[in-house]
């Protein structure tokens, strides 16, 4: 069975064996806007946990996407580049942006379960 | 400062707008159905912009202001016919821009929309400028709303019997609740469209009326990208006093026959960059992938010296893809140049190109 937990980023990871796939959540979305870039990092080169590894660019703003664990990038979804406004429709399913093969699962420890991150976004909602 | 609310704000709650602060005042950014839709749909439909935070500067005189003010704006204003308007430009001695307007004749005298975070400069400026010779109202009891895109004709003139009669860049007076309105056929998004200057006790009506009519709210953020796909400056970023009109690819705007007499404030630089040319031009951008180019963006060229910088960038969602202007060297703004824009250390191929992105459908009107 896979887990899915969440960063404080509001980054969401699901690990399945060693490889984690990772998205940002419906609620980072939803502060972005409408979504109008996105830039994925480049399949085989290494991400340090709570490292940048990627960009979302809204209308108004660009941020950085960052990974909530260490690993090598061993698939990127290419969909979400070609039309970004995917992320907004499907964020947490098919608009994932990239997969990793994880180094250290422990480093998914620290993250959060879903009534966890659903309380901190609401607490945090800017 | 307290920040200021404009006659629309409750409007603006019931219709979810998320705000912010823009030139001291409370503004909506978006709505709920976000910038991309509101963009989509105004030019598709038709899109109400609350503009109340901009000036609306009336100045009362005659035959005499018009000679007074032909000192400041490079415009042929005698020759101005009655509710006419022209786009024009407040400018310091070196040319500098101080903000940009646009100016309509009125029976008596002009009014002059103003930006937001210029208008009380501006007054203050002008009013020094005419020596306080004539009556000057920056008025704060009237709201501005502006209606743009392809339905706004039909929809207005439901509410407002005669304006779809306007002819592009005109206004007159008509009637709405027993109050007097001005409208104009003009706008910010090259969409045809109207402004509409209306006592701020019946702003939300009116505005209220052309929502049932099918118009709906649209934020600032659209706004931005509507303008930015036409090719149309924002002053503070596209425009400030470092830049000329000239510069600024603003020399349509200036009058040919005042140039010849050349006695405007500004005058002197304005003549002299027209016969020998600028260093520095305002141009279109168009990055060559999806890589959106914010202001402050360095623009290089091929061998990699430093040219220019983005002055405005965005998604363009009619063009479906980034958009950009800003100022380059002279030598690099011819159409098609190659030029790289340096996003987050890394530099992408983009073209200069000409303006604007989406192409205008103004309306000439029925005359």
């Amino acid at each position: 069975m896979s887990e899915v937990k969440y960063s404080k980023e509001h980054e969401w990871i699901k690990l399945e064996g060693d490889v984690a796939t990772i998205g940002i959540t419906k609620h980072a979305t939803e502060m972005l806007g409408d979504i109008v870039f996105a830039e994925l990092p480049e399949k085989g080169s290494n991400v340090e946990k709570d490292g940048t590894a990627g960009v979302v660019e809204s209308t108004k703003a660009a941020s950085d996407v960052y990974t909530p664990v260490s690993g090598e990038v061993v698939d990127t979804n290419q969909e979400i580049v070609d039309d970004p406004s995917k992320i907004n429709q499907d964020p947490e399913n098919s608009a994932w942006f990239f997969k990793l093969k994880i180094k250290d699962k422990s480093e998914m420890d620290s993250l959060m379960n879903k009534d966890d991150y659903d309380k901190f976004a609401k607490e945090n909602n800017s | 400062m307290e920040t200021k609310k404009t006659s629309l704000y409750k409007l603006h709650q019931d219709c979810n707008a998320k705000f912010v602060e823009f030139a001291g005042y409370q503004m909506p950014i978006q709505y709920s159905e976000g910038i991309v839709e509101e963009h989509k749909f105004t030019r598709n439909h038709s899109g109400i912009f609350d503009v109340s935070h901009m000036g609306q500067l009336f100045i009362y005189g005659g035959d005499e202001l018009i000679g007074d003010l032909e000192k400041i704006f490079p415009l042929d204003l005698k020759n101005l016919k009655l509710n006419h308007s022209k786009y024009s430009f407040l400018m310091d001695k070196d040319a500098g821009i101080q903000d940009d307007l646009i100016i309509t004749k009125i029976d008596e005298g002009f009014l002059i929309i103003l930006n937001a975070a210029c208008k009380d400069n501006d007054f203050k400026i002008l009013k020094e400028l005419l020596n306080k010779k004539y009556k000057m109202v920056l008025d704060e009891n009237r709201s501005l709303i502006a209606i743009q895109g392809p339905k706004s004709s039909q929809i207005l003139n439901d509410v407002v019997d005669g304006v779809k009669d306007l002819n592009f860049m005109s206004g007159n007076w008509f009637v709405f609740e027993n109050q007097k309105v001005y409208i104009t056929r003009s706008g910010y998004t090259g969409e045809d469209g109207f402004e509409i200057s209306v006592p701020n006790n019946f702003a939300d009506k009116l505005t209220r009326e052309l929502i049932d009519k099918g118009s709906k709210l649209v934020g600032l953020g659209a706004r931005d990208t509507l303008r930015l796909e036409a090719g149309l400056c924002l002053y503070g970023h596209d425009l400030d006093k470092n830049k000329t009109p000239v510069e600024a690819n603003l020399k349509w705007a200036i009058s040919k026959e005042r140039i010849s007499k050349g006695d405007f404030i500004g005058s002197d630089i304005i003549i002299k960059q027209l016969n020998d040319g600028v260093t520095k031009i305002r141009v279109g951008i168009k990055p060559e992938g999806r890589i959106i180019a914010r202001e402050k963006t360095k623009i290089f060229n091929q061998l990699d010296v430093h040219i220019g910088e983005i002055t405005s960038g965005t998604y363009g969602p009619s063009v479906n893809g980034p958009v950009a202007m800003g100022y380059v060297e002279n030598e690099f703004s011819k159409k098609n140049t190659k030029v790289f824009l340096e996003v987050r250390g890394k530099k992408y191929a983009a073209n200069i190109c000409s303006l604007p992105f989406y192409k205008k459908s103004y309306v000439k009107g029925a005359n």
